[in-house]
């Protein structure tokens, strides 16, 4: 356990230094996409120099590495100089409501995503063959083949558009009132609903369908246990280790991939903060949002690992 | 077209009153109630309702903007912080025309070589103090001063003293004679802020003297404003309250206006238009700026140091087609001169360079060449449709002899890495309200952004004579002048003027649209109204 999380660290360091040389090496700088055409040499250099540009890289990563270890992500560029005066916008205070923001997404699709696909996978497993296991499979695998933006704005077109039940952006504020955040992401979460329940719906059936061949299953249906009590009490303890595992790969996929999600319902999440300044080149802030998308994966890898270590006790000792 | 529905055009474009409508539509037997429909259809309503809460879709906002008007990229911070919420010494009208502002008059001193601006009464900020000559000298000297990051520096290095003369006057001294101060004074770099005790000017506040009082701002996403009660202007503004959302995704956008999320949006996708014509609910709002898209050519570079070249590569463009096939016709072509038509002094130089490959083949031959090789580089940062647009005329060249090769550069790092490197690139100019401000800033000698390297002399004393030149008749010549030169011997070749192309809900009304910015000259909040 001490030695994953262990690895889990020495991971997210290795994951820094990639971070920081391939940000080093994007073209163009902060001063010179801010400005645009009117950067000037000199203006271009008081900016460098303000925000600490002008020194060595390896000095500017010890700084920034130093001060993560601290927990200061720094301040954003966009603070520096005449652009921030005396309000130092720092990294924190910019991505921890967007943060907030995508959580929320990220929760209100899981909640609905992960039991709905458990329950279909279940009974794809029980109905294998049958009728509702062709649909079920035809639905989840065709809402998975087209693109999340085509999701995105199909559901647009007859739920924002032709009908309007739903607005067609998810305008959220961090004081907008619980209930009205959720109708105002219905959208935005079918859409991340529909785009991820294919695959660990799928899982949840191969994973049990592939126990239903082994010698106790068997066992327990010659006992003459019903078949919904077998696959529940019987297959799915055995089952979670790999649907776990693609649990938290969705999960983290929810965090971390969902920026075109974002940019089609207009949602301020992480995602968009993140693109945004990749192309202004706020170094400081797609720093902070690269290592944050790095520890969610390995935070949710972890957890998926812990869960399939409870559920099956054997996984501790090697054969 | 019928008649009444030539009036009808007239009217939208400013060109005659409300008043006069009335009469010719009554001399060609219309009600005056019919009348009044056709114009609020048309978008030209009576008398401006009070109230409301509009909300505006814009295009653009990012997460490190500021509300720093040393640094307002684009319409994110510029419709809000400047249209909305300030204003600056001076505007400009919808006939192209400057006018005072938050000043009640200006006046040219010494050959224009001082300006004197009286501040009109009863300008207030939005925290009740009274506009003083300290607030204004601080506002201009937070974009001067040797480590000034603003936008705006360049435009006030001519500005050698500002000082108060008085409780309500202000005297600007410039190193030269400048006719045309009072349009610089206009620009959203240079709103009107506070001063702080220190003579610093306070931007950080949101305290300005603007139609609508600073509430909520979320950088990239969302800004909301209050109405202004002791706005300076009589009856203005509108609205209750106005929310300007950042809505980058064009679909996204147009789905908002057509969901009824938004009652405007700005930068309508071209290639849907048609589309969105048809909602019933629905107005497109459609007008030429200043803003143009360019080709410019470094005249000390080799081939392009030769005027017989510059000019078989203005022959051989055919702009109407690009206007046409890569614009979908929301641009008129241009004719090699940057000045836009709706700007003072404009003038069309003659000849007209339509597309004539013969033309171009002959100026060839008058350079002492028989073929001709070059590299244009491109790429869409420059201008949305650059590399279609160089494409294009590549297939247009071949026909005079002349091999383009188009070489297509990443959008990354576009301004800094090629533009004024290359000798020949793409570009994009959102264009200035006078001939000399856009001259001073593109063509003159050793200007930053020279980018044609362009050096005529004789070009360049006449320009530095018609900025302090008073008399309205000898300064048209003298423009008219420099624009032939440009046209003639420049090395821009200007492809397009663009369209401003946007929509609104028709629950909205407005007078004729200012043209020499986006969104109403970005001062859509102020001069809207739900009819």
């Amino acid at each position: 356990m001490l030695q994953r999380l262990g690895l889990g660290v020495l991971t997210l360091f290795v994951v820094s230094i990639i971070i920081f040389t391939a940000i080093a090496m994007l073209p163009g700088d902060f001063a010179k996409a801010i400005l645009g055409q009117a950067a000037t040499p000199e203006t271009v250099a008081a900016f460098q120099h303000e925000v600490g540009l002008d020194r060595p890289p390896v000095l500017r990563y010890f700084i920034w590495i130093a001060g993560v270890l601290h927990g200061d992500f720094g301040n954003s560029f966009a603070s520096a100089g005449s652009l921030g005066g005396g309000h130092a916008r720092t990294v924190m205070s910019l991505i921890a409501p967007r943060l907030a923001n995508t959580l929320f997404l990220a929760g209100f699709a899981a909640v609905i995503a992960v039991p709905l696909s458990l329950g279909l996978g279940m009974l794809a497993a029980l109905y294998r063959g049958s009728v509702f296991d062709r649909l079920v499979n035809i639905f989840t695998l065709a809402s998975i083949s087209v693109p999340e933006f085509f999701v995105a704005y199909i559901l647009m077109l007859f739920l924002a558009v032709r009908f309007h039940i739903f607005d067609s952006l998810a305008d959220v504020s961090p004081d907008t009132p619980f209930f009205d955040r959720v109708f105002a992401c219905v959208l935005p979460a079918m859409t991340l609903v529909l785009v991820i329940v294919a695959h660990m719906m799928r899982m949840t059936r191969a994973a049990i369908i592939n126990l239903l061949a082994s010698p106790y299953i068997e066992m327990a249906r010659l006992k003459g246990i019903a078949p919904r009590r077998v696959i529940v009490h019987h297959a799915l303890p055995n089952a979670w280790a790999p649907i776990a595992t693609v649990i938290a790969l969705n999960l983290a996929y929810l965090i971390v991939g969902v920026v075109i999600v974002e940019v089609v319902f207009v949602y301020p999440g992480i995602g968009q903060l993140m693109v945004d300044s990749v192309s202004a080149r706020d170094v400081p802030v797609v720093q902070a949002c690269a290592l944050i998308f790095a520890a969610t994966y390995i935070l949710l890898n972890l957890l998926a690992d812990i869960v399939a270590i409870v559920t099956n006790p054997r996984l501790l000792h090697r054969r | 077209m019928s008649e009444l529905e030539y009036w009808t055009q007239q009217i939208v474009k400013g060109r005659i009153s409300r008043r006069e409508f009335m009469g010719r539509a009554a001399a060609l037997g219309v009600t005056t109630a019919l009348a009044s429909t056709m114009l609020s259809e048309a978008g030209v309503a009576a008398t401006p309702k009070q109230g409301g809460s509009a909300r505006f879709g814009l295009a653009h906002g990012a997460t490190t903007d500021t509300l720093d008007p040393a640094g307002y990229p684009d319409t994110g911070t510029q419709v809000p912080f400047w249209g909305a919420m300030s204003n600056s010494l001076t505007e400009v009208d919808a006939k192209g025309n400057i006018t005072a502002d938050v000043v009640e008059s200006m006046e040219p001193a010494d050959g224009a070589k001082s300006w004197v601006f009286k501040i009109r009464k009863g300008v207030t900020f939005h925290n009740g103090k009274s506009l003083t000559p300290a607030d204004i000298i601080a506002s201009y000297r937070h974009h001067m001063g040797a480590d000034s990051k603003s936008a705006a520096k360049s435009l006030l290095t001519a500005v050698t003293d500002i000082k108060a003369d008085g409780p309500d006057t202000v005297v600007f001294t410039l190193s030269g004679g400048n006719a045309d101060f009072p349009y610089i004074c206009s620009d959203y770099h240079i709103p009107i802020m506070p001063a702080k005790d220190d003579g610093t000017a306070d931007w950080q506040s949101g305290v300005r003297t603007g139609a609508y009082v600073f509430g909520h701002w979320e950088p990239g996403v969302k800004a909301e404003l209050k109405r202004n009660p002791n706005y300076h202007k009589p009856g203005m503004p509108h609205f209750d309250e106005v929310t300007f959302l950042t809505l980058g995704d064009v679909t996204a956008r147009t789905n908002a206006l057509i969901t009824g999320q938004v009652d405007w949006i700005g930068r309508c996708d071209l290639k849907t238009l048609n589309l969105l014509k048809k909602n019933p609910k629905i107005a497109i709002a459609e007008y030429t700026g200043y803003g143009h898209y360019v080709f410019p050519m470094m005249v000390d570079q080799a081939p392009f140091d030769n005027v017989d070249v510059r000019l078989a590569l203005k022959y051989a463009i055919n702009r109407e087609e690009i206007a046409k096939k890569v614009f979908l016709g929301h641009a008129v072509p241009g004719n090699d001169n940057p000045i836009a038509k709706s700007v003072k002094f404009a003038v069309d130089p003659k000849p007209d360079f339509t597309y004539n490959p013969d033309k171009a083949k002959f100026h060839l031959k008058k350079a002492g060449l028989s073929s001709l090789k070059v590299d244009l580089s491109v790429a869409d940062a420059a201008f949305n449709g650059a590399v279609d647009a160089a494409v294009l005329y590549q297939q247009h060249a071949k026909k005079a002899g002349i091999d383009i090769n188009v070489v297509r550069e990443p959008n990354d790092g576009y301004w800094n890495n090629v533009w004024l490197k290359k000798a020949w690139c793409g570009g994009y100019w959102s264009g200035r309200p006078t001939c000399d401000w856009l001259m001073t800033t593109v063509y003159a000698k050793g200007a930053a952004w020279n980018e044609t390297h362009y050096a005529n002399p004789h070009f360049n004393e006449l320009l530095v004579a018609a900025r302090s030149e008073t008399d309205d008749n000898k300064r048209a010549g003298m423009y008219a002048e420099l624009q032939q030169l440009l046209h003639d011997d420049g090395g821009v070749i200007v492809i397009v003027f663009n369209n401003y192309v946007e929509a609104n809900s028709k629950k909205m009304a407005h007078n004729t649209i200012a043209p020499n910015w986006e969104a109403d000259g970005l001062k859509i909040a102020e001069r809207w109204w739900f009819a």
